[in-house]
């Protein structure tokens, strides 16, 4: 059961997964099996989704991170919190993150 | 991770005593692995390759396994599935390699299995290993050596392949069987050499499903084959490479001249990879023979040569290899590429020649 995503959702990374960040980019390998379907292909983040992933330390919620981003960013926070709710619904849904 | 293995295979280049003491003794402790492992993620290696030998029989296998899938490595397993306990597919189910395990099979009956490993009763343990791994739906594939004491078994072998779910196509066939790149033994060599099969029947072999065949071959030809031109290193070598069982990096799995392995005691996998493989990749071929065949023959990619097997043969980099020759040759000349008496390096239109082919 995928929990469902929203701005309060408080969330870290999977101890199943391995992050390594290789020539910039963050890709994600599974550690133990039933990790999404990644066995033959690895989940690799944007930069967006980079700088998402390093703030997921279970304890800012969604919300927190995404403002951060925006002031960072200078970007309107509505679409900074739309990517990222839609980011880590995916990384959810491929069980790479823990939702608290 | 070895060269020691539980097997003895008749034609293999590298197979000491699973007990050897010399070899055990020189082998790389658990924590130099785990530091070249390091290494090799620290560099942003994705897989890496365990091998042998047989590289179960480490005692510290699993240790190392785990160290490499922690670390964010992807692990490619050579083996021949007999020391698959049923602790370590469980292992591979919990912590799944990433990659397919490369299972190496040597027949497929006991009497023929039994005789190309030279190990009494390796069959029955081979094919425990393999029930453990299909009890668990543990994903590998087929890689197979073709003797005279097996070639009765590859239609056994390809009908079993057929039902394998992991596999696309044809097992990995080897039959040209390279020589011990170590030049530690005259006598294994002749063996091997013995062993290799005939250019006549590796066309047969070959050329099995020949419609298929000829297919295969006008595209891959018009892809590889042109002069290689006297650049040593015109294939991989150096730009990943191979540590072998006792921290001697290598420019590929089989190039062990003394001149071109890099001494991981002394330096690292960066050093090596930066400095040290470039430097090598620019050598130039100075054997007027080869520069004279191999140089101008633009059947390279059908081709074996290679400094790896020119030093495995000759103990050198740049000896043409007569067998691996023959073998390109005698294929040319069944795709039409050649006609009977003449030799690759002194044709000129190669170009249009490999054309027609990929219009027939």
């Amino acid at each position: 059961m995928v929990p469902s995503i929203t701005l309060n959702s408080i969330c870290a990374p999977s101890q199943d997964v391995v992050a390594r960040e290789i020539e910039g980019e963050v890709i994600i390998i599974p550690l133990t099996a039933g990790i999404g379907d990644m066995e033959d292909e690895l989940f690799t983040l944007n930069e967006t989704g980079k700088q998402i992933w390093q703030r997921l330390d279970g304890i800012a919620d969604l919300k927190q991170i995404a403002t951060e981003l925006a002031t960072e960013y200078d970007a309107p926070v509505e679409e900074i919190e739309r990517d990222t709710v839609g980011l880590i619904q995916e990384l959810a849904q491929r069980k790479i993150i823990t939702v608290q | 991770m070895t060269e020691r293995c539980n097997n003895a295979c008749l034609h293999c280049y590298i197979n000491l005593p699973k007990d050897d003491p010399t070899a055990i003794a020189r082998e790389l402790s658990t924590d130099r692995w785990k530091n070249i492992l390091q290494q090799a993620a620290d560099l942003g290696a994705l897989t890496v390759r365990f091998t042998g030998g047989e590289p179960l029989l480490r005692d510290d296998f699993s240790e190392l396994y785990l160290f490499a899938r922690r670390l964010g490595l992807r692990v490619m397993l050579f083996t021949n599935a007999r020391l698959i306990t049923p602790e370590l597919a469980d292992l591979f189910v919990q912590i799944p390699p990433l990659k397919k395990i490369e299972i190496s099979v040597y027949g497929m009956r006991p009497e023929s299995y039994d005789a190309v490993a030279a190990r009494p009763g390796a069959f029955a343990e081979f094919k425990r290993g393999i029930e453990l791994l299909d009890d668990r739906k543990i994903a590998y594939v087929i890689k197979t050596a073709l003797l005279p004491q097996n070639s009765d078994d590859l239609e056994a072998l390809e009908e079993w392949v057929a039902r394998n779910p992991w596999m696309n196509g044809d097992p990995a066939l080897s039959c040209y069987f390279d020589l011990r790149a170590r030049r530690d033994s005259i006598a294994k060599n002749e063996l091997i050499r013995s062993l290799r099969i005939s250019p006549e029947k590796s066309l047969v072999l070959l050329a099995r499903r020949e419609a298929v065949y000829r297919k295969e071959m006008a595209g891959f030809c018009a892809k590889f084959c042109q002069p290689s031109g006297d650049l040593l290193f015109n294939c991989g070598a150096g730009k990943s490479g191979c540590v072998d069982a006792y921290g001697k990096y290598q420019m590929c799995l089989m190039l062990r001249h003394p001149q071109t392995v890099f001494d991981l005691a002394k330096g690292s996998l960066r050093e090596a990879l930066t400095e040290f493989f470039p430097r090598l990749r620019e050598l130039k071929a100075t054997n007027p023979d080869y520069l004279q065949r191999c140089a101008q023959c633009f059947l390279y990619g059908l081709c074996e040569q290679c400094p790896a097997k020119s030093w495995a043969e000759h103990g050198t980099l740049d000896t043409p290899v007569d067998y691996f020759c023959q073998i390109a040759h005698a294929q040319a000349r069944f795709l039409g590429l050649l006609k009977s008496d003449e030799m690759a390096w002194e044709v000129k239109d190669w170009g249009q020649r490999i054309d027609s082919l990929a219009k027939s």
